[in-house]
């Protein structure tokens, strides 16, 4: 039971302690009510009787003197005779006790006959005697025996500091009992009307309490394999813990995909440097019996015998082009860093613009040159115009007919940038994490390799290189840091 | 000499219309309890039957017990009373009778015995030994005289065959200590309880009668000795014939009497020999 409780979802749980706290609260207001309520009555009928036990006993000390019997009797029944008076201030039975503690009187002389002991009669009288024994009060003061259900109300009757008698009048407890009840009802009615106001509220405000705590976890929930975006994810907006909560929850999603973007990075760079070692080893293994069959292929056309037939020369000439071929492509491959070029110019970035033009007229493309650069970079100016070359002419391509490219050049913070952006076809998503392999898209117009090469330089000069393709937009952006020149 | 007196003043008397008498000082009448003295009620409207018949204003004087009563006649502070037979005879010298009321056809009561009505084991007054017992008054015949007279002639000390007794100061709280128990045993006048018994049956059903005595004379009215002759006789015409209109007549129905007559002082004979047995007077002794 307990622990079906605890397994219960907040969305209960709290709404149900609100509810709980409510009865709890309402009851306890009753009780400490009908507890005040009883202390209340219960001083009334001290504060009543102490002042009836004094107008009495001053009536009484005539009668006592004269030893008149009934006089003391008519005193005695007056409280009594009132049928209509509050049942609750009248004494079941009011006696006068003798100064030997026998009766004198009492309002019910066939049960407590003159003369006769009253503990004979009611063993409470027994305390009651008992405590008069041990006291010479001379103020009513109330007896309560213990495990009876009666208050007795003793006056001391005295004239002139002597002792004529005693009255005693006894209440029921049980007189309590009728109002008692009634204001236990009243009390009851009154709290089940709170209740019932309380326990809605109560009830929506615990839901509305754990509403932001049911979310929260609704929205962990759903971090599985995949990581959830920040929109399918609903949180409340606050300051509190459960708002901070949810702020670092958000934070640790975003921390995570970032991670996750990154990994997918490392292993796509890790794939393209392998790629690119192993296009390196190839290249270098082919390259050096390819320059051994063209210096054969050279020398012999040279030197060979002058009776070389038609057919020879074909032959040869059909080789040396396979292997010039072969020599371009494996050339491409391999990116040589190393070539010597003069430091990177204004003038270079505009030759760019000048080699496209024509490109870009084919296409009826709008081609828009943004160059920032004023002065000599240290750079080198053949990477750099490649890099450039390349991307342009890619955006050219990517272009539909009166399609929008641009170009800039500038600097930020110690790098080169160089953004080439066009509104031509979107790149498709599939296609992403393999766009830098070489042949991975051939088209009818090249081998794939421009994009393969553009990310080997970009590598090699240490920079990075980025693509964002949107619908409306593609971007290349390619950031090349400027070696810092010592002094 | 004085037969001479009363017959002038009757001759003044028929000559007044009205019969007014003489001075106009008030006719002030003691009451005692000896009947239903506290229907204040009855008394208003006797006050005012007497006061038109005499033609002088009455005042009822009231007091706690026979004592008080008989010493205001006798210091001449009233000029009637309503007393019974015992204070009479005690003090013969200073009352004139003046009228006995007649009831039942005669001018004698009766003292009766009565016990709650729970008790059905009592047979007479010897049963309720070491018993509570209610007297009316120390001066009254059947509320005293007689019980105290009874307990002598079955050679009882009166003064230790009770428990305790106690004076209640009119008969029917006799009645009602009884009724409630407060007493075991009481003695009270026997026309009070039957009259009682005639408007509040409830009350005397409480209590059960055990014995009746022997026929006393009725308490009496009696005037102070002082009193104007010509006073004395217009009130004792005036008691005389109250049965003979119709609102003196009401008022014995009231008191459930069938009128007054002027009475021999011989009807007081028996109380005044119990008296003499008994030993003279409200004796403070017998007093519990």
């Amino acid at each position: 039971m307990l622990q079906r409780f605890r397994d219960l979802s907040f969305r209960y749980k709290v709404p149900l302690r609100a509810c709980a706290l409510v009865v709890i609260t309402a009851c306890l207001v009753t009780v400490s009510m009908i507890s005040k309520e009883y202390d209340e009555l219960r001083s009334d009928l001290l504060s009543n009787s102490a002042s009836l036990g004094r107008v009495l006993s001053l009536n009484l000390v005539a009668p006592l003197l004269h030893d008149d019997a009934w006089r003391a009797f008519e005193i005695i029944s007056t409280p009594l005779s009132g049928e209509g008076d509050n049942p609750l201030l009248t004494a079941e039975v009011i006696l006068v006790l003798d100064p030997q503690r026998r009766v004198y009187v009492s309002t019910q002389p066939t049960h407590f006959q003159m003369l006769s002991d009253p503990a004979r009669v009611s063993p409470e009288f027994r305390i009651v005697k008992d405590w008069l024994a041990a006291n010479t009060q001379v103020q009513p003061t109330q007896l309560e025996p213990p495990e009876s259900d009666r208050i007795f109300v003793i006056t001391p009757i005295s004239a002139d500091g002597v002792d004529l008698g005693t009255l005693v009048m006894q209440y029921s407890k049980s007189v309590f009992l009728p109002r008692f009840y009634s204001i236990a009802q009243r009390a009851a009615l009154i709290t089940l009307l709170v209740v019932a106001v309380l326990i809605p509220v109560s009830w929506w405000w615990g839901r509305r309490m754990a509403e932001p705590l049911v979310r929260l976890a609704d929205g962990m929930a759903k971090v599985g394999p995949r990581i959830p975006e920040d929109r399918e994810i609903a949180l409340y907006e606050s300051k509190d813990e459960i708002g901070r909560v949810g702020v670092a929850f958000r934070r640790m999603l975003g921390e995570l995909r970032e991670k996750e973007n990154l990994e997918r990075e490392v292993v796509v760079s890790d794939r393209l440097a392998a790629l690119g070692r192993l296009a390196a080893g190839i290249a270098h293994e082919i390259n050096n019996p390819l320059g051994g069959m063209l210096n054969a292929i050279s020398t012999y056309k040279r030197h060979g015998n002058d009776d070389n037939d038609a057919f020879t020369t074909k032959t040869l000439s059909l080789l040396e082009r396979g292997l010039l071929q072969i020599k371009n492509t494996v050339g491409a491959l391999l990116v040589e860093a190393q070539v010597k070029s003069h430091p990177l110019s204004p003038q270079d970035i505009d030759d760019i613009q000048t080699l496209v033009l024509a490109d870009a007229h084919r296409k009826q493309a709008d081609l828009t040159f943004a160059n920032d650069l004023r002065g000599v970079l240290p750079l080198p100016s053949t990477l750099v115009r490649q890099i450039l070359m390349n991307l342009t002419l890619n955006a050219v391509q990517a272009v539909h007919p009166q399609g929008h490219v641009y170009v800039r050049a500038y600097i930020h913070g110690g790098s080169l940038f160089l953004l080439v952006k066009n509104n031509g076809t979107t790149i498709p998503a599939e296609v992403m994490p393999h766009l830098f392999e070489p042949f991975a898209h051939q088209s009818e117009s090249g081998h794939g390799l421009g994009l393969w090469v553009t990310y080997q330089i970009v590598q090699q000069l240490k920079g990075e290189i980025s693509v964002q393709s949107a619908p409306g937009e593609t971007r290349f952006t390619v950031e090349l840091p400027l070696p810092q020149d010592e002094g | 000499m004085a037969r001479r007196i009363c017959a002038l003043l009757i001759l003044f008397l028929i000559a007044l219309p009205g019969s007014l008498i003489a001075d106009g000082h008030p006719i002030r009448f003691g009451v005692t309890p000896v009947f239903l003295d506290d229907q204040l009620a009855f008394l208003a409207v006797w006050k005012a039957y007497l006061g038109k018949r005499l033609g002088r204003d009455v005042v009822f004087v009231q007091r706690g017990n026979y004592r008080e009563i008989t010493d205001l006649l006798r210091s001449g502070k009233l000029d009637l009373a309503w007393v019974c037979g015992y204070p009479l005879v005690q003090n013969r010298e200073h009352m004139r009778l003046l009228a006995v009321p007649r009831f039942n056809g005669k001018p004698l009561y009766r003292s009766y015995l009565i016990v709650p009505r729970d008790d059905v084991g009592t047979r007479s007054i010897l049963d309720l030994q070491r018993k509570v017992f209610a007297y009316s008054d120390p001066d009254s015949n059947s509320g005293y005289l007689y019980p105290q007279f009874a307990l002598l002639q079955l050679e009882q000390d009166p003064g230790s065959f009770f428990a305790r007794t106690f004076f209640t100061w009119g008969h029917r709280k006799v009645i009602e200590a009884v009724a409630s128990g407060l007493a075991q045993g009481g003695a009270v006048d026997g026309y009070v309880w039957e009259t009682l018994n005639l408007s509040h049956p409830e009350l005397t059903g409480r209590t059960r009668v055990v014995e009746r005595s022997p026929e006393f004379g009725f308490p009496p009215l009696v005037a102070r000795p002082s009193l104007p002759q010509a006073d004395f006789l217009a009130l004792q015409e005036v008691l005389l014939t109250m049965g003979q209109d119709v609102e003196g007549a009401a008022l014995l129905r009231r008191l459930n009497l069938d009128g007054f007559e002027a009475g021999n002082a011989h009807l007081f004979d028996g109380i005044a020999r119990m008296a003499r047995t008994v030993g003279g007077g409200s004796n403070a002794a017998a007093l519990p």
